[in-house]
């Protein structure tokens, strides 16, 4: 099967989920719905042989219609295929399915897009904070949030002279 | 042959300031807190082509019970900054600090929400390093001024 092909059958098992579709120097990206990330991602695993999750991240598009993006990076690694999967987060609705149980490796990369913009990924077995103090209130990665952060938000240790 | 022979059956006087002084400032012992990539130039610092044995410090100690110089080569976030606050506070008085490098003085090019910008914010320094990273003779110098300021250290304020 050759990577066109496998993408052919996986536009007719998803045709109505799949919302768009671009190809940028080659690479493949497909814009679906969110509600559809297990079943689309399951099938990729075991349809397509996508077995590796490189990255899972989140941008924020600073938009008041579906602010949020988190963004899956996929690799066959027996026949070197690459996909990028896009699906966007409303803010009014900052769920989106977890796909740990899918590909192990995406825990931690959820907790971070969680940690950086307050995504919940529901179904996840340990969401965290992956970075920042648990007490955190903000989310840093968030466009509204200034660089150097909020004075006081984070603690530092007093002297104990 | 040992020292006695040179004294003979006699006695020197000193103070004990300076007898302590004399002893604390040919051994202090570095607690490294390499917290990036300042820790490999601190690294260089101890090795034999700068070899700051030649100065007495060449024990790193990595229990902070046993060390005197807190040595923070490198960018210290905030979650960091409660570990080296502890270990600050774990050394046995007297003890003394040094900021090696623009990110543990001022933050350096991390002016973002992670990194404390300054480890002065939060334990007192003795002497700042400046430079990215710094070269481990400026390293040396900052230990030259700890002994220094050493030298003028009364046993009194020991308390
Ligand atoms: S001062 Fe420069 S070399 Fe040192 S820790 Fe910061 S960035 Fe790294």
């Amino acid at each position: 099967m050759t990577f066109e092909q496998a993408m052919d059958a996986f536009r007719t098992a998803f045709s109505g989920s799949i919302l768009r579709e671009e190809t940028h120097r080659g690479e493949l990206t497909f814009y679906f719905k969110k509600t559809d990330v297990p079943a689309v991602c399951r099938y990729l695993r075991d349809q397509t042989g996508f077995n590796f999750i490189t990255d899972c991240l989140g941008t924020d598009r600073f938009t008041d219609e579906e602010r949020y993006e988190v963004i899956y990076h996929l690799r066959n690694l027996t026949q070197a295929w690459f996909l990028r999967l896009v699906t966007r987060v409303d803010e009014s609705d900052l769920t989106c399915p977890t796909v740990s149980d899918i590909w192990p490796a995406a825990n931690w990369m959820e907790r971070e897009v969680f940690d950086m913009y307050g995504v919940t990924f529901t179904g996840h077995p340990d969401l965290r904070r992956m970075y920042m103090p648990q007490d955190f209130e903000y989310y840093p990665l968030r466009k509204e949030f200034p660089l150097i952060g909020i004075e006081g938000s984070i603690p530092l240790p007093s002297g104990g002279h | 042959m040992g020292v006695e022979s040179a004294f003979g059956e006699g006695y020197i006087t000193t103070t004990v300031d300076a007898l302590a002084n004399w002893a604390r400032k040919n051994a202090v012992w570095p607690m490294p807190m390499g917290l990036s990539c300042c820790g490999i130039e601190l690294m260089a610092f101890a090795g034999p082509r700068y070899d700051v044995a030649r100065f007495g410090s060449e024990v790193f100690r990595f229990s902070p019970r046993q060390a005197d110089l807190l040595l923070v080569a490198g960018t210290c976030t905030y979650k960091m900054s409660k570990v080296v606050r502890k270990i600050w506070d774990q050394m046995p008085d007297p003890k003394w600090c040094i900021a090696m490098g623009a990110c543990a003085s001022t933050g350096g090019m991390f002016r973002s929400y992670p990194v404390t910008q300054g480890i002065d914010e939060f334990i007192p320094v003795d002497v700042y390093v400046p430079g990215c990273p710094p070269r481990p003779d400026a390293v040396i110098n900052a230990l030259m001024q700890i002994q220094e300021k050493i030298g003028q250290h009364s046993v009194l304020m020991d308390r």
